[in-house]
């Protein structure tokens, strides 16, 4: 039976070409949008962990109040110390001191005197230590744009267009001008070994980075860092793992509650982080939802549609005896035919053009030039066990149930009025 | 009738009292130029050292000073080690500083005047000032009150051309000495920006130095830096060369 309607469907491509065509670009666009929105929200969770908040971050509470303010007079002290001791107490998470600074980014001319000054956000991350995972969290080598990765002390990384603004060569000098731990001002040489574009537009405006020993000397924060992040080392952020880790910390530091000591936030305590996340869930949610809805309706329209088109079809079946369950089944059968034919197409489809993005990525910098906030100008898809099924429920289910609906009229056909209708 | 008459007596005595008052009262332009006259040297070098207690620590700060006039000072720190050999130099409305370990010479301008010196109270803003406060304000006296024990006019100055780095002022100043034992320095919104207190004056000469005094910015959470002075001398010669940016690399 199944091989027989398949025949017919194969043979027969105008009652099933164009629905096969239909549920799979809808489930096609399903599958493709699913991955881009998953790939979004992680994409989001990735950049604001790894560039900025770490799944978990210990910090000192003065910092945490204004953290905004990146006051690094309120920095962590005894780092040392606190790395060790996180590293035995979590050893199955990377814990990394890091520091944010800001300045100015002075380049001398021939004479040594000003020739130009730019605002400049740093971050001192550890470059050089072996096994370090920093250059790898920061995608340093991909990020690249002209000359290379530093390999010495003093050598730093800025973002291409300050390099461009500050007319700053591969190899030229800077001095960044910045304020010490003691609030002092300070001055330090550095040398740009590269540019690098980080694929976040407010980074990629005023972005530095430079080797944490480096910046420890020039703002006189030797043993000091702004604050200590914990990233999983297999990159899975759960909100149950950065809880249990967090009671860790907070148990083992019980009842120290003065300005300087140590206090641990999960990304989701982070400034925004919170709303973000629930909004991202809340709005992904809806926007599927809504999809999907609309994909549905698309399909149940296109299996009413079809099952319309061949009333006249199965008034001469029925004519020539063959029973309506029988007409009622065949049909339901090759709507399923086609729908799982038509559901697989589109989510295999889907799937690729995912995992395209996924791997590859779209670069969309040109568009996203005026725009001052941090979000990446890389779009990316990513590819959840869901995509695999979410596409087989417009695709599948909702032009069965059209199909269903549609068919009902060949119950209601009679058999008397048969050769009327057909002659007209 | 009697009471009216003794009522009419009282207040008239009273009123009589403010105007005599009021009339021994010197004006607030001839006090800030006293003030003025006391602060204000010809040439002088000053070894100073500033204490300042952030929310962290405490940590002192050494420096010498050669200060010409209004317009010109070469500033050199001794102390902690990462700052010795610093330099700063004044030049009228210009200042640069000079770091040992980058020999670089940076001008300070902008919103960077508004940085702290070193970590203390007192801002690069704080030290460019260099206009005399009669110039500078518009002042009236705005009352009496002792500080410390010690009777002071109580000054207050708004800033005529509104480019002073503080709105508006309000000085305690001896009233024997001509020297400022308290004052508070205000933004254009009425903010409190700022309160020094001198807890220490010495005579110098013919002048009146404040030999310690105690800075507060408002806005930090910190406990202030505490400012002394460890040697002055006044109206010693000063050689030229060194009010010149060459000297900074010295």
């Amino acid at each position: 039976m199944i091989r027989f309607l398949f025949k017919g469907l194969l043979r027969d491509r105008s009652r099933s070409l164009f629905p096969f065509v239909v549920i799979t670009a809808g489930v096609f666009l399903t599958v493709a949008l699913h991955g881009y929105i998953q790939g979004v929200m992680l994409n989001l969770i990735r950049s604001s962990a790894n560039l900025r908040y770490g799944h978990v971050e210990v910090m000192t509470r003065a910092y945490a109040k204004d953290v905004a303010q990146l006051p690094n007079e309120l920095a962590l002290t005894g780092v040392g110390a606190l790395a060790a001791e996180l590293k035995a107490a979590h050893p199955d998470i990377d814990w990394l001191a890091r520091i944010d600074f800001g300045g100015l980014l002075d380049v001398p001319d021939d004479k040594g005197e000003t020739r130009i000054q730019a605002p400049a956000a740093g971050l001192a991350v550890d470059l050089f230590s072996p096994g370090s995972p920093e250059p790898g969290l920061l995608d340093l080598a991909k990020i690249i744009v002209r000359g290379r990765l530093p390999r010495a002390a003093g050598e730093i990384l800025i973002s291409d267009d300050l390099a461009r603004k500050l007319g700053l060569p591969i190899g030229g000098k800077a001095t960044l001008i910045g304020t010490t731990m003691n609030g002092s001002l300070s001055m330090a040489n550095f040398t740009v070994a590269g540019t690098i574009r980080f694929g976040v537009t407010a980074m990629d405006k005023t972005g530095l980075i430079a080797d944490l020993a480096d910046v420890r000397r020039a703002l006189d924060m030797e043993d000091a860092a702004g604050a200590v992040l914990g990233l999983f080392r297999d990159g899975r952020y759960t909100q149950e793992r950065a809880d249990a880790v967090e009671r860790a910390f907070q148990a083992a530091h019980a009842g120290r509650t003065a300005d300087f000591d140590p206090v641990m936030q999960t990304l989701r305590e982070q400034p925004g982080m919170a709303m973000m996340f629930d909004r991202m869930s809340d709005v992904t949610s809806v926007i599927l939802f809504i999809f999907v809805l609309a994909m549905s309706l698309v399909m149940w329209n296109a299996g009413l549609v079809g099952t319309l088109r061949r009333y006249g079809e199965f008034g001469v079946r029925l004519a020539i005896g063959e029973d309506k369950g029988r007409v009622y089944r065949s049909l339901i059968a090759e709507s399923l035919i086609i729908g799982v034919l038509g559901s697989i197409a589109g989510t295999a489809l889907g799937l690729a053009l995912s995992y395209f993005l996924q791997v590859h990525g779209i670069d969309m910098h040109a568009l996203l030039k005026s725009v001052n906030m941090v979000i990446q100008t890389v779009i990316r898809s990513k590819i959840t066990p869901a995509a695999f099924y979410i596409g087989f429920i417009p695709g599948l289910f909702a032009s069965l149930i059209g199909t269903a609906i549609a068919g009902r009229a060949v119950y209601k056909r009679q058999t008397a009025r048969l050769f009327k209708e057909l002659e007209s | 009738m009697k009471r009216l008459v003794l009522l009419t007596l009282f207040i008239s005595a009273a009123a009589a009292a403010f105007c005599a008052a009021q009339a021994q009262a010197p004006s607030a332009d001839s006090i800030l130029d006293r003030v003025d006259k006391n602060a204000v040297p010809g040439n002088k070098i000053i070894i100073a050292e500033m204490t300042i207690h952030s929310r962290r620590d405490s940590r002192t700060v050494k420096s010498k000073s050669w200060v010409q006039g209004q317009e010109k000072a070469f500033t050199e720190y001794l102390d902690p080690p990462r700052e010795k050999g610093t330099k700063m130099l004044k030049l009228a409305d210009q200042l640069w500083t000079y770091s040992p370990d980058t020999d670089r010479t940076i001008s300070i301008s902008g919103h960077m005047l508004r940085q702290s010196v070193m970590g203390s109270d007192l801002s690069y803003e704080d030290m460019m000032e260099d206009r005399k406060l009669r110039s500078a304000y518009e002042a009236k006296v705005a009352g009496e009150e002792a500080v410390d024990g010690r009777g002071c006019w109580i000054i207050e100055m708004t800033s005529k051309t509104g480019e002073a780095a503080y709105q508006s002022r309000k000085s305690w100043v001896d009233k024997e000495r001509f020297i400022v034992l308290k004052e508070e320095r205000y933004a254009k919104s009425g903010k409190l920006l700022k309160d020094v207190a001198v807890t220490s004056v010495i005579r110098v000469g013919e002048r009146w130095v404040a030999e310690r005094a105690v800075f507060r910015d408002a806005l930090k959470q910190g406990g202030g830096t505490e400012f002394k002075v460890v040697s002055i001398e006044f109206d010693t010669a000063i050689p030229e060369a060194l009010f010149s940016k060459a000297s900074l690399r010295k």
